[in-house]
């Protein structure tokens, strides 16, 4: 008894340093956070208690819905090029041919360049005067005589979103390894059972390598969507106010400002409550949805 | 989440060859192409001067190679802002960084440890609190952090970027509590019988053998600390503090129409280090991701 005693204790001392910083930097925060969002805060006035006047006034607030809107538009563009260039370049670096692992290396370094140089320098490569690639489509393309070509990119509403969902797809190889890590672990009997029956690439892909990897998918489905509801760094590097026309101004920026340039602690505290929910419901509904189609072996 | 309880039980392996060899290579080839082609750009206009950077059409080998880019982005006077000095901005990084890794390395071993080889009551529930948190997105405690370190006056200081990585994380006491799972417990019960304490058995037996499991955890950490943006954006306000990543887009919202060599030259000097790294530690790397993914 007086044994258990002591491992307990010793174990609550191993773990001391996680008590402290989950309560203070996570259960305070996450209590402190409910309570501003129903409050008006603006750190130089004590918080006043409103209610749920923030939610309430964000319903209202346009710019709110801009960017919720923006980053539900790039979400749904962004999330599923991203899984499936992921999965196709993982796809690729499966086959069986010579200098893969060169090919290995090189698919994977633009995922390790810094976010804030990997804006500076995509937002150099695209600009719509001098940028190397406009100026690569104009030779390739020289008998196009048109106003809107080549696009002005990110200088174009309809088009900096677009720029952005390559950007992240460039960078996607972290997802691309887990894939990768997946594909090596399906069964080569079922590929030779596959082939047997006459299966063709396509009929494997779907038949056996989708199934197989299904667990993976959803891994990074899931990771993906908590990552792409945040984007931040890439659009505020490139502009901080989401222009041309707010086109790439995201949530997460809005709730930067409200915090850091409004100061309007409150308002902010509500918008990252709300992003939460959003966060969950879509994690909750891939992990229902995946009941039916995840396979997780025998 | 696991793959198939069969993957464990065959030889692994990749698809058959493919039948036509010559068209994969064409595919990877221009695939390779996309993805080198904006670092190839990088290092090229970063070794122009103005003339050159501008000119249609575009010189795509620098000639003659200009490198005082590189010395002048590490001791830039610039109109707007006056000094932008990257070399201090290189320091206060790995100043942080050591800091960060340090500090993330210790505690989180000393909390898998008391998750992984302990039994103590409501271990496992904490366990499952702490997993939880990982679903909380940082906006949500983004405010009510920063008001924390306001009132302690640690705005403007490296602390709100350090300090918390000595009490623990989530992700991380989640990671090493697996890798020390796997260790033997026999060897655990071997030390008790040798009268060793805890601490003796932590130091002696699982820490040596964890190290692997320990790199990873640090390397993630220091191209975490080297990627971070939104820290130091909210809690770095003075010049002579401000990191790599910051500093570059400080520079380059303030400058960046203006000298594209120079711009390019102060990203790679973000960029350079960390794919450096990479190739000294590349199994390890790729290891780890695939870890964390498959068992995450």
């Amino acid at each position: 008894m007086r044994n258990r005693r002591r491992t307990t204790l010793t174990a609550l001392a191993f773990a001391s340093p996680w008590f402290l910083g989950f309560c203070i930097f996570m259960v305070y925060p996450l209590v402190a956070s409910i309570y501003f969002s129903f409050c008006d805060y603006s750190v130089l006035r004590p918080a006043i208690w409103i209610g749920a006047g923030n939610y309430i006034h964000l319903i209202h607030d346009n710019i709110f819905w801009t960017a919720l809107i923006n980053t539900a538009v790039y979400t749904a563009i962004a999330l599923p090029v991203g899984l499936i260039v992921a999965l196709g370049l993982a796809m690729l670096l499966n086959m069986k041919v010579k200098g893969m692992a060169f090919y290995r290396t090189l698919f994977f370094i633009p995922s390790l360049v810094p976010l804030v140089a990997l804006a500076v320098l995509m937002q150099f490569i695209f600009n719509g005067q001098y940028g190397i690639l406009n100026v690569i489509l104009r030779d390739l393309f020289p008998f196009v005589h048109s106003q809107s070509f080549p696009p002005n990119w990110l200088g174009d509403p309809a088009f900096s979103k677009l720029v952005l969902v390559f950007i992240s797809a460039w960078g996607a190889g972290n997802a691309m390894v887990i894939y990768l890590a997946g594909l090596q672990d399906v069964p080569v009997q079922l590929y030779e059972a596959a082939d047997l029956d006459g299966a063709g690439f396509w009929a494997k892909t779907r038949n056996v390598t989708l199934p197989m990897i299904s667990p993976v998918i959803l891994f990074n489905l899931v990771m993906g969507i908590i990552g792409t509801l945040q984007v931040f760094t890439v659009p505020y590097v490139i502009s901080p106010t989401g222009s041309p026309e707010r086109s790439i101004y995201f949530y997460a920026m809005y709730l930067y400002d409200n915090a850091f340039i409004y100061h309007q602690m409150g308002y902010a505290c509500a918008m990252g409550w709300i992003l939460f929910v959003i966060i969950m419901i879509l994690t909750l509904l891939s992990f229902r949805l995946s009941e039916r189609h995840v396979h997780y072996g025998s | 989440m696991t793959t198939s309880v069969n993957a464990k039980r065959r030889p692994k392996g990749r698809l058959t060859g493919p039948r036509n060899p010559f068209l994969v290579h064409l595919v990877l080839i221009a695939v390779s192409v996309v993805m080198v082609f904006p670092l190839f750009w990088l290092v090229s206009t970063a070794l122009k001067g103005n003339a050159q950077a501008m000119k249609v059409p575009p010189v795509w080998i620098p000639h003659p190679m200009l490198f005082s880019n590189f010395p002048r982005a590490f001791t830039y006077e610039s109109k707007q802002l006056g000094y932008i000095p990257f070399l201090v901005y290189g320091r206060n990084t790995l100043i942080i960084a050591t800091l960060v890794v340090s500090g993330t390395v210790v505690s989180n071993s000393l909390v898998a440890y008391a998750f992984a080889r302990l039994n103590w009551p409501g271990r496992n529930v904490l366990f499952a609190a702490t997993l939880a948190t990982m679903m909380i997105p940082f906006p949500v405690l983004m405010v009510p952090t920063f008001i924390l370190f306001q009132r302690l006056h640690w705005i403007g200081t490296f602390r709100p970027l350090w300090v918390p990585a000595w009490f623990g994380s989530a992700f991380n006491i989640f990671l090493l509590r697996q890798f020390f799972m796997t260790i033997p417990q026999e060897l655990s019960e071997a030390a008790r019988i040798d009268g060793c304490n805890e601490w003796t058995i932590f130091r002696e037996v699982i820490i040596p053998l964890a190290k692997p499991a320990l790199a990873v955890v640090a390397l993630f950490t220091f191209m975490g600390v080297w990627n971070d943006f939104l820290g130091p954006l909210i809690y770095l306000t003075n010049q002579n503090t401000f990191t790599l990543s910051l500093g570059l887009q400080n520079y380059s919202s303030q400058n960046g129409g203006t000298e594209f060599g120079l711009l390019m030259a102060a990203s790679t000097i973000v960029i350079a280090p960390i794919i450096v790294l990479f190739f000294f530690t590349q199994k390890l790397f790729i290891q780890g991701i695939a870890v964390t993914g498959l068992k995450g």
